[in-house]
């Protein structure tokens, strides 16, 4: 009888729990199809007036398109960039555990803790002529990613075989190949959790875009939904149906890549 | 097998020379400009000030200082927040609990989403007129128990310390359960057999072996606290008054005002502080790899 009770109180907990963290997504998407008058009320109850068009309003009116395309950029190509930097490093790292290789390790890990100096590193990209520009801002995420992708690959790098190492070399590998054709494969799961928790915190970003673009038409979506909530501050309607069309890409992601996530923050945080 | 031809020093490159310029190259010039009267009328003409903008920080009646104190205290309540909660959860639903991969897919869902988004949302939910949080409390006959969340200052801080709680228990959560399922089932029958209670095993088994997980939340959560800038810049901006600036919206600010010096100044307060926090938690971890 009383683990009954006890089983039934833990449910209501998470009931109630998981309640909390859905009552606001269900907010948002239910005001998102009001009218603007109803919409600014911010109930719960369902519109008396479906309002679809505010989707397509939002898309024109707040660069959403180009947004999402700018956000997809960033997020694809300084993500795929740093994982593979990053995993080559570590397995060199791993692999050869010289005094060179301790120190430059620990090196890296700083980046685990130091904030990055936005103000001068406009002033780095500005003498490369790259500042308030698309390849700037990728290098500038690829280079903040790389102390946690280097962290999370280099455990995981020790408990691929040495021997495959060997046995590859006397049929004659080249390091390269080496390490794209039997090495890689061996560190998919970590790479792809990798890829995936560094391609939604770019896509999260805001305070890098923020200092490093002032061009609108380089501004990803986070911004574009920032700037679009600072003009129309009264239209919640527009406002939430901008949110919901924001968050559906790293849902989606989230969703189909949940596996990964979980197991990959197992293996990178509690591997000992 | 040659170690150098086979795991060749190039393969470094390319991720060292990015973190060394992008990264960590801005931070130590940051040092350099701290010292300067860098700002946006004298870019070609500098001038070395000295200790002036830290005299400024430190020293001035401009409440620089409460920036650095409200960083520090957002980075050990919000951790003490979102961490014991979030063990509780762990525990309760790694014995098993009948829906439990639906509640940690719900539970994890807001951490995915964008600060700024949340921040959005709630500007909204924590709404004194018509947000969800005062509907709700009103519906339950708890009206007395609203607020004006984000403009009180007696509750505003409270408001950020909850939304940050909301997005990232799920996290710290899915850490724990993690570490939870490497942990021997035989060690709480042993326990059980011997008669310890539910508080004693917890001390005894649960904390001594997640002390990994608990080490990665805790890095993880300290050096988000002390960084923290998305959150607080959509709620509140630093408001009512400066009751929130932290020592980013403070660095931001001074940017925006073109007081680079000031800026980087506090940027480099900020890069202390966390050198300090990373060295020691450095040190702890290779401790305990050396005793392995």
């Amino acid at each position: 009888m009383k683990k009954k009770i006890n089983v039934v109180l833990k449910q209501l907990c998470c009931i109630v729990l998981c309640l909390i963290v859905i009552a606001p997504f269900y907010m948002v998407l239910i005001n998102s199809f009001k009218p603007k008058a109803e919409a600014s009320r911010m109930s719960l109850a369902l519109p008396t007036k479906w309002m679809f068009n505010n989707y397509t309003e939002v898309i024109e009116k707040g660069k959403l398109v180009q947004g999402f395309f700018n956000s997809l950029e960033y997020a694809a190509i300084a993500t795929l960039v740093g994982v593979i930097g990053a995993a080559m490093a570590a397995y060199v790292m791993s692999r050869r555990r010289t005094k060179l290789n301790n120190f430059l390790y620990y090196f890296v890990l700083c980046g685990l803790f130091f904030p990055v100096n936005y103000v001068t590193l406009v002033k780095v990209l500005s003498t490369f002529q790259l500042n308030d520009t698309r390849v700037g801002i990728i290098l500038a995420f690829t280079s903040a990613m790389i102390p946690f992708c280097v962290f999370t690959i280099y455990s995981f790098v020790s408990t691929v075989p040495v021997e495959l190492d060997e046995a590859a070399v006397i049929d004659g590998a080249g390091p390269v190949t080496l390490f794209f054709k039997i090495i890689v494969p061996m560190l998919k799961p970590t790479l792809v959790t990798c890829f995936i928790l560094q391609f939604m915190s770019v896509w999260s970003d805001f305070l890098t875009p923020l200092y490093l673009s002032s061009k609108s038409r380089l501004f990803p979506m986070t911004m574009a939904v920032y700037q679009f909530f600072g003009k129309n501050t009264n239209y919640w309607n527009y406002i939430f149906a901008d949110i919901v069309l924001t968050c559906i890409p790293v849902v989606i992601v989230y969703l189909l890549g949940q596996k990964y996530i979980i197991g990959g923050l197992t293996s990178g945080a509690v591997k000992e | 097998m040659n170690k150098k031809k086979v795991y060749p020093y190039w393969f470094l490159l390319v991720p060292l020379v990015l973190y060394a310029l992008f990264f960590l190259l801005p931070s130590l010039l940051g040092i350099f400009y701290s010292f300067t009267d860098w700002n946006s009328r004298t870019v070609d003409d500098l001038h070395f000030v000295g200790l002036k903008n830290y005299i400024e920080i430190f020293a001035s009646d401009k409440d620089y200082l409460s920036g650095i104190g409200h960083t520090l205290m957002f980075t050990i309540v919000s951790n003490i927040v979102k961490l014991i909660p979030a063990l509780f959860l762990a525990v309760m639903l790694q014995e098993g609990l009948r829906g439990k991969n639906i509640y940690r897919t719900l539970l994890y869902l807001p951490s995915i989403l964008p600060f700024v988004i949340i921040g959005i949302v709630f500007r909204s939910v924590l709404n004194y007129n018509n947000g969800l949080l005062n509907s709700v409390l009103e519906f339950l006959q708890l009206g007395f128990l609203k607020q004006k969340w984000l403009s009180d200052l007696g509750v505003v801080w409270k408001s950020i310390v909850g939304v940050d709680a909301w997005r990232g228990i799920g996290y710290v959560m899915t850490i724990f359960i993690a570490g939870l399922g490497a942990i021997p089932k035989t060690y709480y029958e042993a326990a059980q057999i011997d008669g310890a209670n539910f508080w004693q095993r917890l001390r005894h088994i649960t904390l001594p072996m997640l002390s990994g997980s608990i080490m990665i939340n805790l890095v993880f959560g300290i050096t988000y606290g002390l960084k923290v800038f998305d959150i607080i810049y959509v709620l509140t901006n630093g408001g009512p008054g400066h009751a929130t600036e932290v020592m980013t919206t403070y660095s931001y600010q001074m940017y925006a005002n073109g007081q680079y010096g000031m800026s980087v100044a506090f940027n480099t307060i900020l890069l202390i502080i966390t050198a300090v926090v990373g060295v020691f938690i450095v040190r702890t971890m290779s401790k305990k790899e050396v005793q392995q």
